[in-house]
């Protein structure tokens, strides 16, 4: 499987894609972070949004004031977007196709008697 | 309750309003996107702990007074802000550094006003204590990235360390209502200046000896910023008496 | 095998209702106008955030200081939203803001007027907001999957924006001669820029039509515009106050209100930089910059320093 390496989110240098390399910047530009935020206990913590930071606690305070200013949320991820690796749209047929005539593994393809409740 | 008990209250929350007041002149100008919103948060909290204190205030005082009243019509002379609060922004290294001085003194405080004999009071510094502990967190952190940067940021940081640190004195200088309130200032100094030390250590920035420590500010003798802090805060009050709003 | 032209079956995503994503295919053109359109919409919080700043300070009391602090801390978050949602289009958000800051960039003409009395911060929050919104919740179902994301984001913290002008306007309109006489010279200002912050009649607005088609406008300038009227004409009534236009009437065929002419010439001046308070806003943003340089490098050199350390 072709993995693409996520150095830039959205960045994809091909032609007709989403993104084109970033041009130069003076190199002070803080880096960008994800932000995953639970919204309470029991809940996983869902992608929020990204913000720039310079390191790691900042990028957790700046997603405590950004992404939580009416208590959206009791606990913060941050991950620096160059970090995550994504898969390609292109590679959408093999990566998910192959599941889609799995049908047994879905519940309601057994056909039960009716006296078997709740199973 | 007596009029010294009541300046006590409005000295808590003028220290707090000034600064935030001073704080949101950032809103708009921040130096980066994120920070201007962080430096925002801080000064809305500042603003919310001056709201609950001059309520408080003007419960006590009665008299038909309330928290606009007490913010809005009161003069220069009148004030009772530490100096610290009312010093310009000046650049970003300024303005942190007046952050944490201010937010490590808070931290002392409102940490002994949690078993205070006035419920009311150690209830708003309860609640303000939670916020002061992340403006604190906050406030470190930068004057130790700022301290420990590049050679500009250092420079500056030296620069507002010898621009502010001859406010910070007035912090333990008790003034008679805070005696009167059974406040002791004066024993939250060694902890105040450890705090600042271990900080600044952390910043390599050099800890100042001898200076001669400016006071005046909690019985209303100002710098002259006050005066047109005071002359922007109240505009709206003194042009149109009375209204609604 | 058939050949297939990915803009076709682009085109059919879009049709069939599929959002794009970042990394998706998408024509080149598609992607600057989502570009220019985002950051646009980015710079304009931003520089939103001028004109209403200045009533900071002086806000009448400390609830609307509270509360407009909030405000305008606010609109720098929907910028934030909005300059994540373009960078995953592969423009770093630094680009986007020397764009801003060379003149490049337009943001939205309507903060190039002054804030010159408290009613405004109202008349803005009624208004110009009230515009805001009409365009943010058709874009909540906008084709692009991360701007449509910022807009649903946005729309909800912006609800608390609208009333909260509408209020102090309220006030204003209950208070005394001189709080009125505020209230409606606020109005009589703000009105007609609101107007034009739909942009071009439809039949002079070059980039409409391909938006259209790709579904990242749902509706056309001259359609929201007329909603926007027709909402305002109804709530000035609880104000006591009235709009500017001599030739608002109700329409019974059109079940519409009717208005009169925009003053376009005014609204080229401004967008070509000759508004009011053009030079200033762009001034205050460059030198907010210019003078975070040196925060901005400090903290990526302390970065480093901890990471080799």
């Amino acid at each position: 499987m072709n993995l693409l390496r996520k150095y830039y989110y959205g960045d994809i240098p091909e032609d007709k894609t989403g993104a084109v390399p970033p041009a130069s910047a003076s190199g002070h530009d803080w880096p960008l972070w994800e932000v995953f935020i639970r919204s309470k206990n029991g809940l996983e913590h869902k992608h929020a949004g990204s913000l720039h930071a310079a390191d790691a606690k900042m990028a957790i305070e700046n997603a405590r004031d950004v992404y939580t200013r009416r208590m959206e949320g009791i606990s913060i991820w941050v991950v620096e977007s160059k970090y995550i690796t994504a898969t390609n749209p292109e590679e959408a047929g093999e990566l998910y196709e192959p599941a889609v005539d799995k049908i047994y593994r879905h519940p309601t393809f057994y056909e039960l008697p009716d006296e078997v409740n709740h199973m | 309750m007596t009029q010294s008990y009541t300046n006590y209250i409005l000295h808590l929350a003028d220290n707090a309003l000034i600064l935030g007041q001073r704080n949101a002149e950032w809103c708009g100008h921040g130096p980066v996107l994120e920070q201007d919103i962080a430096i925002t948060n801080i000064s809305l909290d500042l603003i919310g702990q001056a709201r609950s204190l001059y309520q408080y205030a003007a419960e006590l005082k009665g008299n038909g007074a309330t928290e606009d009243s007490l913010a809005f019509l009161r003069t220069e002379r009148e004030f009772k802000n530490c100096l610290l609060a009312e010093q310009p922004n000046g650049d970003w290294a300024q303005t942190i550094l007046r952050q944490f001085f201010v937010s490590t003194f808070q931290f002392y405080l409102y940490q002994s006003l949690l078993t205070h004999s006035d419920s009311t009071l150690a209830a708003i510094a309860e609640k303000s204590l939670k916020e002061v502990r992340y403006h604190l967190r906050w406030g470190s952190e930068w004057v130790i990235r700022l301290g420990d940067g590049t050679e500009e940021s250092a420079r500056r940081m030296n620069k507002a360390v010898s621009e502010l640190w001859c406010y910070t004195g007035e912090f333990f200088v008790p003034a008679d209502y805070e005696t009167a309130a059974g406040s002791d200032p004066a024993g939250l100094k060694d902890a105040f200046y450890s705090k600042v030390r271990e900080v600044f250590t952390q910043a390599s920035l050099a800890v100042p000896e001898n200076v001669f420590m400016h006071t005046g500010g909690k019985n209303g003798m100002h710098t002259e910023h006050l005066g047109f802090i005071l002359s922007d805060l109240q505009y709206m009050q003194r042009a149109y008496p009375g209204c609604e709003w | 095998m058939p050949v297939v032209d990915p803009d076709q079956l682009f085109q059919d995503k879009i049709d069939n209702e599929i959002k794009i994503e970042p990394k998706d295919q998408m024509p080149d053109a598609y992607r600057k106008t989502n570009i220019r359109q985002i950051s646009q919409h980015a710079h304009s919080e931003i520089v939103g955030m001028l004109p209403e700043g200045n009533w900071i300070s002086r806000a009448p009391s400390l609830k609307r200081k509270a509360i407009l602090l909030a405000k305008v801390q606010d609109e720098g978050g929907h910028g934030l939203y909005l300059y994540s949602a373009a960078e995953t289009l592969g423009m770093s958000r630094e680009e986007m803001i020397n764009d801003l800051h060379s003149g490049k960039a337009k943001y939205s003409s309507i903060f190039n007027y002054p804030t010159l009395s408290w009613a405004d911060i109202g008349a803005i929050g009624w208004l110009v907001d009230g515009a805001a919104i009409m365009n943010q919740v058709m874009l909540t179902r906008t084709s692009y999957g991360p701007y449509a994301r910022a807009m649903v984001r946005i729309c909800k913290e912006e609800s608390f924006h609208q009333r909260q002008g509408f209020d102090a306007l309220l006030v204003l309109s209950r208070g005394t001669k001189e709080q009125r006489d505020m209230c409606q010279d606020a109005i009589n200002r703000w009105w007609w820029p609101a107007l034009m912050m739909f942009g071009p009649r439809d039949t002079e607005s070059t980039n409409s039509d391909q938006s259209m088609k790709w579904k990242i406008k749902r509706k056309s300038n001259d359609e929201l515009r007329q909603n926007f009227i027709d909402m305002i004409a109804e709530q000035i009534k609880t104000l006591g106050m009235h709009l500017p236009d001599p030739d608002l009437k109700w329409n019974e065929e059109r079940k519409h209100y009717d208005f009169g002419e925009i003053n376009w010439d005014e609204f080229w001046q401004v967008v070509k930089g000759n508004g009011p308070c053009n030079k200033q806003r762009l001034d205050a943003r460059r030198k907010a910059w210019e003078e975070g340089e040196w925060v901005r490098e400090a903290a990526i050199e302390y970065a480093k320093k901890r990471l080799t350390s």
